[in-house]
């Protein structure tokens, strides 16, 4: 994955280094929130797509949305490219630095600052995990819906620019469903806040428009999310079936029956080995494709819920249905499909896909899939949410070998423009990052990226807020 | 009256607006008209109209996605929904009884271009939130598309939701693409009858903080209530609270049974079976006890607790405005007197106390352009509107000054 090409260093700022880093001290309050020296600053080079690496002029942590200001008031004044950052855990390359830019990470801004069960809001700061909201909540019976697998780890921050999604949003939506306002700082330092604790927004929907901006607008740095009750209690059971299209027919029974469950999985049959393998989650093994699929509600409902699924499963012909017996097995199910990137991380190097696809176009994508990794003698594990189409086809290759590096990205490439061929689109939650960023034309014509660019344009003119990123850079002449 | 265009597809629109910048000519943009009351009134040479663009090109309930070019009439889709057992989970409002006698059908272009939502919203999300694909034509009179027809779609900017609520300031959609969901097997309410404002909320808000997923919370003063459909709903003579629960029958009757417990302390309940239900929230939807007025009509948007001190507020000022909470005390149609700024001044200042905003939504002509109907913003957004709004029609050709002057 190593033949994206990305914007040239300017010399000039490479040369002038010292100087920045001793001006950007005078900026924070706190002098370890520069980090300039060789071994802190590595920690920065990469996220989670760790084929591109790119050493920082600088980091900032900055410990206040006023800080922030400071620092990308002079940033925009001396031509600094800025890389905004939470965790590093991108799939895309979207936190990637450039060797002339500053990084500016919220890690340290991770505060609860107001609860409210009665409105069922919370505000914080976007440097907290994912995770950290629905702990810091649950002691009350509520959650913050939004759950990627990374969200131990995630920052909110992360997700509101990737407007991230997770197992759990077929019925509780994206990041972008999820939250109601964000403070925010732009290129020129300009602190602006929009929406708040109420619903909708007044003017233009803005927030709709920078959730999903991929840290091109602004720096977020407080957010009000929805919070919701949690339900009584929630299971999921198995069901393993003998073909990926007996399994897809399935999916789609379920969704046209008139039930949504919180969530509907799927796994192809070397992810099921890999992830039982690593989680010890009871999965059947001798399935070819699986699904999980969990309903909330009382004891008395999911009982009721799941035997319908089961009804309607029993016409795909199941090889196995399995409803979780406990909390255990079922903290087992889902410790398998959460810890499935890792899983697999232990056993290859891998490049996850994100496409997504028109439902019941499943069973021929993938084959599709199988085909073109076959053609490139290369493995690929299936792992995804099969209730709104978003695949994850995980391309198993030897980073060492930089011959199976190009073919993993090529075979990357071909399934992604499946998918846009199908009817679909090239991500569904990791966001374009630089790893799709030259497949945008794939998808959108030149007026589609255009409108897009003018938008940019709108907050940040000089194209200095995560430059390099999300379209070719033809399209991105400034920089 | 300015003559009404009706381009056929979105060619013929690009060209109409291509023309429009070159004649230096801006254009009201419509769809049925049926909302042309709403907002600052303008003056423009021409009027485009979506209605000719008609009809539903797509639909997979089993995928939940529907697509339709813009003027196709709401009624048309819901009704194609409804045949599938499904809807539009953000109940789309059906202003125009309360604007006036609509002269042609709503259309489904316009339920995103104002994201008005009705009492769902707080459970199944706004019209936005429901948005996935979009065709349109710029202020340069360019075609361009954002998003898709699959549920999960990151690839490049949001600009579905960048054009919800925009009142056709900033682009003219030809076609729609939404998410669209099974409708409930079977829904029931509860009401709680005589609570005044803040105790109603204070109920509204418990309910909501249940895991019995209220889908609808809404309160109307007594005034109201007599003009409910329901005919025993109206003799109550007595303010009403209503709590929604939709789900499978068997679920349904559990938890409107928990619920009712859960609200034990705020008063006797009773219980409006399906049908009754149903008529209900259509009221609602309809905004049946607003209707049959011409006094100032104000949309206000604030955290649900403050609802009912928002309206303290402003009655203390105007003590005969009344009003209708709806998202559990979040959304307040607040009906003032006939006074020359429509109680606009005392409306904002207990908006800005609460945080919030506040759209006049029915007003006169003169008033609406003596005062604000939309929600003033911060300066530093209201920049950024204007350069969002140059981003997609920089000569502003389309509905300009609707929403606020310069934009
Ligand atoms: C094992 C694993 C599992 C994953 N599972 C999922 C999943 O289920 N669903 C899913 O959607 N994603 C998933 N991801 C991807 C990733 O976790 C998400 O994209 C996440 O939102 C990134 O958050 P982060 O804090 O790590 O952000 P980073 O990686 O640090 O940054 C991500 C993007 O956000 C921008 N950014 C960061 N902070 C700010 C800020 N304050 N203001 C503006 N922009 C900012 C960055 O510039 C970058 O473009 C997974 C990743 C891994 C490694």
């Amino acid at each position: 994955m190593s033949f994206l090409v990305l914007p040239d260093p300017d010399s000039g700022v490479l040369a002038r280094r010292g100087k920045i880093v001793s001006q950007l001290r005078r900026l924070v309050s706190n002098k370890s929130s520069i980090i300039d020296d060789e071994d802190g600053r590595r920690a920065f080079e990469t996220d989670a797509l760790t084929a591109y690496r790119r050493m920082p002029l600088a980091v900032v942590l900055p410990e206040t949305t006023e800080e922030v200001s400071s620092v990308l008031k002079f940033c925009q004044r001396e031509g600094l490219p800025v890389v905004p950052r939470g965790a590093g855990t991108s799939l895309c390359g979207g936190a990637l630095p450039l060797e002339d830019s500053i990084v500016v990470g919220v890690s340290r801004m991770n505060k609860v600052l107001d609860v409210n069960y009665e409105n069922r809001t919370a505000c914080v700061q976007t440097g907290i995990t994912n995770l950290g909201i629905s702990s810091a909540v649950s002691g009350a019976g509520f959650f913050y819906a939004p759950d990627p697998s990374s969200q131990l780890a995630c920052t909110l921050a992360g997700n509101l620019a990737m407007n991230s999604g997770g197992a759990h949003c077929l019925k509780y939506g994206v990041t972008t469903n999820n939250v109601l306002g964000i403070k925010m700082v732009l290129m020129d330092g300009e602190i602006i806040e929009i929406g708040g604790g109420h619903l909708d927004m007044p003017g233009y929907d803005l927030l709709g428009l920078i959730i999903g901006s991929e840290g091109q607008f602004g720096i977020t740095t407080e957010a009000t999310v929805r919070i919701l009750r949690s339900a009584e209690a929630a299971r999921p059971m198995l069901l393993g079936f003998n073909s990926n299209e007996a399994a897809g027919a399935c999916v789609a029974a379920i969704i046209g029956s008139g039930i949504i469950p919180v969530a509907l999985e799927f796994m192809d049959k070397p992810a099921i080995h890999v992830c039982e393998d690593f989680a010890k989650a009871g999965y059947p093994l001798d399935v070819e494709a699986l699904l999980i699929v969990e309903v909330e509600g009382s004891e008395d409902e999911i009982d009721d819920l799941l035997g319908k699924i089961t009804q309607i499963a029993e016409r795909h012909d199941p090889l196995v249905v399995r409803i979780s017996q406990s909390e255990e097995q079922s903290a087992a199910i889902w410790k398998g499909r959460k810890s499935a990137f890792g899983a697999m991380g232990r056993i290859s190097d891998y490049y996850c896909m994100d496409g997504t696809i028109p439902t019941s176009r499943l069973p021929e994508v993938l084959k599709e899939i199988s085909r073109i990794c076959e053609q490139y003698k290369l493995r690929v594990a299936n792992i995804f949410h099969a209730g709104d189409g978003n695949l994850h086809p995980l391309i198993l290759y030897d980073a060492n070998n930089s011959e199976e590096v190009e073919k993993a990205e090529r075979a990357g490439a071909e399934i992604l423009k499946l998918c846009v061929d199908v009817g679909g689109c090239l991500t569904g939650e990791h966001g374009v990052g630089i790893e799709k960023r030259d497949l945008m034309t794939v998808q959108f014509s030149h007026t589609d990226i255009e409108q897009q660019i003018r938008v940019k344009r709108a907050f940040d003119p000089d194209w200095l807020l995560n430059p390099g990123k999300v379209f070719p850079l033809d399209y991105q002449k400034t920089r | 009256m300015a003559e009404i265009l009706t381009p056929g597809d979105e060619n013929d629109l690009a060209n109409i607006i291509a023309e429009a910048v070159t004649a230096g000519a801006p254009l009201e943009i419509r769809g049925g008209g049926t909302k042309a009351a709403v907002g600052r009134p303008i003056q423009t040479a021409g009027v485009v109209s979506t209605s000719a663009m008609s009809g539903i090109t797509l639909y997979e309930p089993r995928e939940l996605v529907l697509s339709a070019r813009a003027g196709t009439p709401l009624v048309e889709v819901e009704t194609a929904l409804a045949e599938n057992n499904q809807e539009l989970a953000f109940e789309p409002l059906y202003l125009e009884m309360v604007l006036g006698e609509p002269a042609a059908p709503s259309t489904i272009g316009a339920v995103f271009a104002s994201n008005l939502s009705g009492s769902r919203r707080i459970y199944s999300g706004a019209a936005r939130d429901h948005f996935i694909g979009v065709k349109a034509v710029n202020g340069l009179g360019e075609l361009f598309k954002s998003g898709g027809r699959v549920m999960k779609n990151v690839t490049g900017y949001d600009l579905c939701r960048g054009l919800s609520g925009s009142w056709g300031t900033l682009a003219v959609m030809t076609d729609v693409t939404m998410k669209v969901l099974p409708s409930a097997e079977s829904s029931q309410t509860i009401v709680l009858t005589g609570l005044i404002d803040d105790i109603a909320i204070d109920a509204m808000c418990a309910a909501l903080t249940t895991p019995y997923e209220v889908s609808a919370a809404a309160h109307l003063q007594q005034s109201f209530v007599a003009r409910l459909s329901d005919p025993e709903l109206s003799a109550l003579g007595a303010p009403l609270t209503a709590l929604r629960v939709e789900n499978f029958s068997s679920s349904v009757a559990y938890r409107i049974g928990k619920l009712g417990e859960a609200l034990k302390a705020f008063g006797d309940i009773s219980v409006l079976d399906e049908d009754w239900s149903q008529i209900f929230w259509s009221d609602m939807r309809q905004l049946k006890v607003l209707q049959g007025s011409s006094d100032p009509l104000w949309r206000i948007s604030v955290p649900p607790k403050s609802g009912a001190k928002v309206v303290e507020s402003i009655k203390a000022h105007h003590p005969t405005c009344q009003a209708v909470y709806d998202w559990s005390g979040g959304l307040i149609w607040l009906v003032m007197p006939p006074i020359s700024d429509a109680g606009a001044s005392e409306v904002r200042r207990a908006v800005a106390a609460s945080g919030g905003h506040a759209t006049l939504i029915r007003a006169d002509a003169a008033t609406r352009t003596a005062v604000d109907v939309f929600q003033p913003l911060e300066d530093g957004v209201t920049a950024l509107s204007g350069r969002i709004k140059a981003a997609f029609d920089p000569h502003g050709i389309l509905n300009p000054g609707r929403m606020y002057a310069g934009v």
